[in-house]
């Protein structure tokens, strides 16, 4: 068992935890983080995405020992009072259907605004491609960016 | 101001956004994998590594003896307890549906087969103690190609051969039309194996309290799931709850009763522990029923002028290891539909059902439906290269006329409405068909390495499943109704309960709408309640495209009851006739004194208050309805695809795609929009990306996502989506949109492709469309035609 310090959605978490355990089933299980759920088991499909020290991560990749004295966010804690622009977003352009990608979705295209705050169709696509959704055919979580984009999402 | 004039505007026709979604974008979420029971443990699966074996030995004691384990089980610990899973549709007297016991006892038929399962205190220590169990195998021959699977030396799956059904329809004089005919062409296509990859895996959670189950799980079937466990498991149904929480996308997928929650309920009761199973994507890609996997010989007989005479299918379906839910039946659903919108004289189907040691197909997105679009929307562009038609010209001259609905096609089917001359304008003009043919010929004579083709697809399907009767005569295993209850509550909000079971479709939102309209009541006043067979006891649950033109229709028939309740209560309130009283807008009005009115809210609280009801009024105002359609819902459309192929490389890329749909009335655009779009993917999906692949020993090596391509954003183009309208008979107009876009793509893509490379004698290419096997289509046309376009 290994000590770790994380700061998950703001708050200060101290666990011992095994070195084998993954960063997603240390949030779901330990922290009750179920906002973040696991999609498969070979890094591919996104849906685990949370932010890591403000990165983009896909917690099923990332160990807890890894995470140590790490600051994470997860679904539960982007919203700060009031929607983060990117969920208001993906509610007003129906960018979701059964919502399970969309937590990763939502924190891949936080990652990807911040990195390119104007992107083109063409980059969103490029920068959402380790997010899969089965649901929508990604044209409506396309126009979601865009408009996350337009609307600004600096804090 | 009459009640007219401050009438709100109707809901129906709204892109309302979504009452779902405030949970799913902040992680509000209930997952089944979210749940945590006091006390509860883990249970892992240990899976069979053979496709087909004998098992002569299991031993699990050394699994018992690792930290934290609680308890494992091979096949022989359940005996009879644990009978065999269920097949709803036995589709013909003599089918043959060989046992299938959740856990394997002594032979196992694909790779990933339950042979023993561990329970233990977390899902790591049940994981690591699979390792411990010994498992003896006597290795048998695997049985993988249906072509093959039917000869007499070929190994056999079952003791009783690996044929299960043989099932046949035939209508009109199918050898004189191809007797008679002036061009025959004949095809045979392949549907691969697909896997369907709902992003959420399976979950289960079953928890025992005395003699009482509460199954929770990852399900598009709360209501089924609970009925067999009750008539194939013995429990009890009024022991049995269901709970389908949020659940994260099916597509067919969860369409099943499973292995694994009838053994998390079994061992559940053994060790009077609550017990939670959740897959790994890994274990959901083996063993989640696969889709398609059929061999398909398709003939079409015409005049020489396009008129088409007959058609004759014969199709090898590849069930594979077992009988599931409704494999056997899928194939039927497509039965129907390979004539599609084309009026011919003369039509025949077979289909054989044969067994193989892969994972059990059955119900994907579509299902049946999309396979016969694919080979008659294929086929009649062949039709029109051997005719030297213009391939939209071909489909005019055969489809039924708008003016003609209602139709009754050669299937039998009663077509009630549609416009395929209204679409298909629409889709040209958005395409720019015109232009796009103009640019091919351009590129075909400059002898560009991008070759540019165009794709199309005019397709219908049959969906809204299904009236009762019918799926008698198909000795279909239940009716095809949809239950509903609305419940008005004292201070007149709503509450309306659903048999549907939403996983992704919108019903909350689509559902309040309805109400608000039918009631008068505001959108934000109604909660959708489904989900858990203690809420919502009774329902069919959501497949087929059936939630809307079946539950929808049930919740209206509900509203209708309230209103009539309600009616007679104003009538007393407000001292008139209750013939003498309209409703609108929410609002009981004396006709000719629209200021002597109540609403219905008023009526919701005297109704509870109760004092001053006429005699023989019960106070309440709630009420249950259970609709069973008259007929199916057929939506159509017409689908352009135009694809820009490398030549060199064999890359396709999808340049713009055109949709319209006609599904009758649309409740939400928004949401209608939404589904064309998915629908649309994983058609485009299907026809260039994903294949489910055994090699030659029966192991499925595309058991991850990173070898089974479920395309992402980037692989994807944008979609042009558009709608014509046709009333569907139902009340709501209303034809069903969740597989429209699938059904649909498929073929306009591949048609596209084929389209692109005709210059070099590419007739067809077999899916899905790699650039590997486009680049091999064009050199072995080239090479058999000695030279290049």
């Amino acid at each position: 068992m290994t000590q770790i310090t994380v700061t998950v959605d703001g708050v200060k978490y101290v666990d011992q935890v095994e070195p084998r355990l993954l960063l997603v089933h240390y949030l779901r299980e330990f922290v009750g983080k179920t906002g973040t759920p696991v999609g498969c088991d070979t890094s591919n499909c996104g849906a685990c995405t949370v932010l890591m020290d403000g990165q983009s991560v896909k917690s099923c990749s990332v160990l807890a020992v890894q995470a140590d004295g790490s600051d994470v966010t997860t679904i539960e804690g982007l919203a700060n009072g009031e929607l983060h622009p990117v969920q208001r977003a993906f509610h007003a352009e129906h960018a979701l259907q059964c919502g399970y990608c969309t937590p990763g979705m939502i924190l891949a295209a936080t990652d990807l605004l911040r990195d390119n705050p104007h992107p083109t169709e063409e980059e969103i696509r490029d920068g959402l491609e380790g997010n899969l959704c089965r649901c929508t055919g990604y044209e409506n979580i396309v126009r979601a960016v865009k408009r996350a984009a337009e609307a600004g999402v600096a804090p | 101001m009459t009640a007219t004039t401050d009438a709100p505007a109707a809901q129906i026709g709204q892109a309302r956004l979504r009452k779902e979604d405030a949970k799913l974008i902040t992680g509000q979420t209930n997952w089944t994998d979210n749940i945590k029971l006091p006390g509860m443990l883990h249970i892992a699966f240990l899976r069979s590594p053979y496709a087909h074996a004998k098992i002569t030995r299991v031993d699990v004691s050394a699994a018992l003896e690792q930290p934290g384990v609680v308890a494992a089980f091979c096949g022989a610990d359940f005996g009879a307890e644990q009978g065999s899973l269920p097949c709803a549709w036995p589709v013909t007297p003599d089918i043959v549906i060989p046992p299938h016991p959740p856990m394997a006892v002594d032979e196992v038929r694909y790779v990933g087969e339950v042979v023993a399962a561990v329970v233990a205190r977390d899902r790591y220590a049940a994981a690591d103690a699979l390792n411990s169990i010994d498992v003896d195998y006597e290795p048998l021959p695997p049985v993988l190609d249906i072509r093959a699977a039917l000869a007499e030396d070929s190994p056999r799956v079952h003791d009783a051969g690996n044929k299960s059904y043989e099932w046949v329809f035939a209508n009109g004089d199918t050898d004189a039309a191809f007797r008679d005919a002036a061009v025959v062409v004949e095809r045979d296509y392949r549907q691969q194996r697909l896997i369907p990859c709902a992003m959420e895996p399976r979950a289960v959670v079953a928890q025992w309290i005395a003699d009482e189950v509460t199954l929770w799980s990852a399900t598009q079937i709360p209501h089924v799931l609970r009925f067999a466990l009750s008539a194939f498991f013995g429990i009890p149904e009024h022991n049995v709850r269901v709970i389908a929480p949020d659940v994260g996308g099916g597509f067919g997928s969860k369409l099943q009763v499973t292995a694994e929650e009838v053994l998390s309920v079994l061992i559940g009761r053994k060790i009077g522990k609550p017990v939670k199973w959740t897959e790994s994507r890994t274990e959901g890609n083996l063993t989640v029923h696969h889709g398609r996997d059929q061999w398909q010989r398709i003939r079409i007989a015409a005049d020489s002028d396009g008129r088409i005479r007959g058609l004759s299918v014969d199709l090898l379906a590849d069930m594979g290891a077992y009988l599931m839910l409704v494999t056997p039946g899928v194939p039927l659903l497509g039965a129907f539909m390979f004539p599609a919108i084309y009026k011919m004289d003369a039509y025949s189907f077979r289909c054989t059902g044969i067994f193989t040691t892969k994972m059990p197909t059955d119900a994907y997105r579509g299902a049946g439906r999309p396979e016969a679009t694919f080979a008659i929307e294929r086929i009649m562009d062949e039709l029109a290269v051997e005719l030297g038609m213009e391939p939209l010209e071909l489909r005019e001259r055969n489809w039924i006329k708008h003016e003609e609905f209602p139709y009754t096609t050669i299937c039998g089917l009663t077509y009630d409405s549609g416009n395929y001359e209204a679409a298909t304008a629409k889709a040209k003009e958005l395409f720019d068909y015109d232009g796009l043919r103009e640019e091919q010929r351009q590129r075909n004579e400059r002898g560009d390495k991008v070759r540019l083709g165009i794709g199309i697809s005019t397709f219908t399907e049959m969906c809204g499943l299904a009236p009762s009767r019918v799926l008698g005569s198909l000795s279909y295993g239940a009716g095809g109704w949809e239950h509903a209850s609305v419940r008005m509550l004292p201070t007149g909000k709503v509450e309306v309960v659903t048999g549907s079971s939403a996983h992704g479709q919108g019903h909350e939102t689509a559902w309040s709408q309805i109400v608000a309209d039918q009631l008068g009541v505001p959108f934000e006043d109604i909660r959708v309640l489904h989900g858990d067979t203690q809420i919502s006891p009774k329902g069919m649950d959501t497949y087929g495209s059936r939630s809307l033109a079946v539950g929808g229709l049930a919740v209206v028939q509900a509203c209708d009851k309230v209103v009539a309740k309600a009616k007679v209560i104003a009538a007393a309130m407000l001292e008139a006739s209750a013939d003498d009283l309209e409703f609108s807008a929410g609002r009981f009005a004396v006709k000719g004194d629209p200021e002597a009115s109540k609403t219905i809210q008023e009526i919701a609280l005297a109704t509870f208050a109760a004092h001053a009801l006429p005699d023989g009024i019960e106070p309440s105002l709630d009420s249950e309805a259970t609709y069973d359609p008259d007929n199916f819902s057929f939506p159509h459309g017409t689908h352009l695809c135009a694809t820009e192929v490398d030549t060199e490389t064999g890359f396709v890329k999808i340049r713009s795609y055109v949709a319209v749909d006609d599904v009758g009335v649309v409740v939400n655009p928004l949401i209608v929009e939404g589904q064309v779009h998915g629908g649309i993917a994983q058609g485009i999906a299907q026809a260039l990306y994903e294949e489910g692949v055994y090699d030659d020993e029966g192991n499925l090596i595309t058991a991850t996502l990173a070898d089974y391509l479920v395309p992402s954003a980037a692989d994807l183009p944008s979609y042009r989506t558009e709608r014509t309208e046709t009333r569907a008979s139902n009340r709501l107009g209303v034809k069903g949109v969740g597989e429209a876009g699938t059904i649909a793509s498929t073929p306009a893509v591949v048609n596209a492709i084929v389209d692109a490379l005709r210059p070099f004698g590419v007739s067809d290419i077999t899916m899905p469309c790699t650039p590997e096997r486009v680049w091999r289509a064009i050199q072995s046309s080239a090479t058999q035609s000695g030279g290049t376009a």
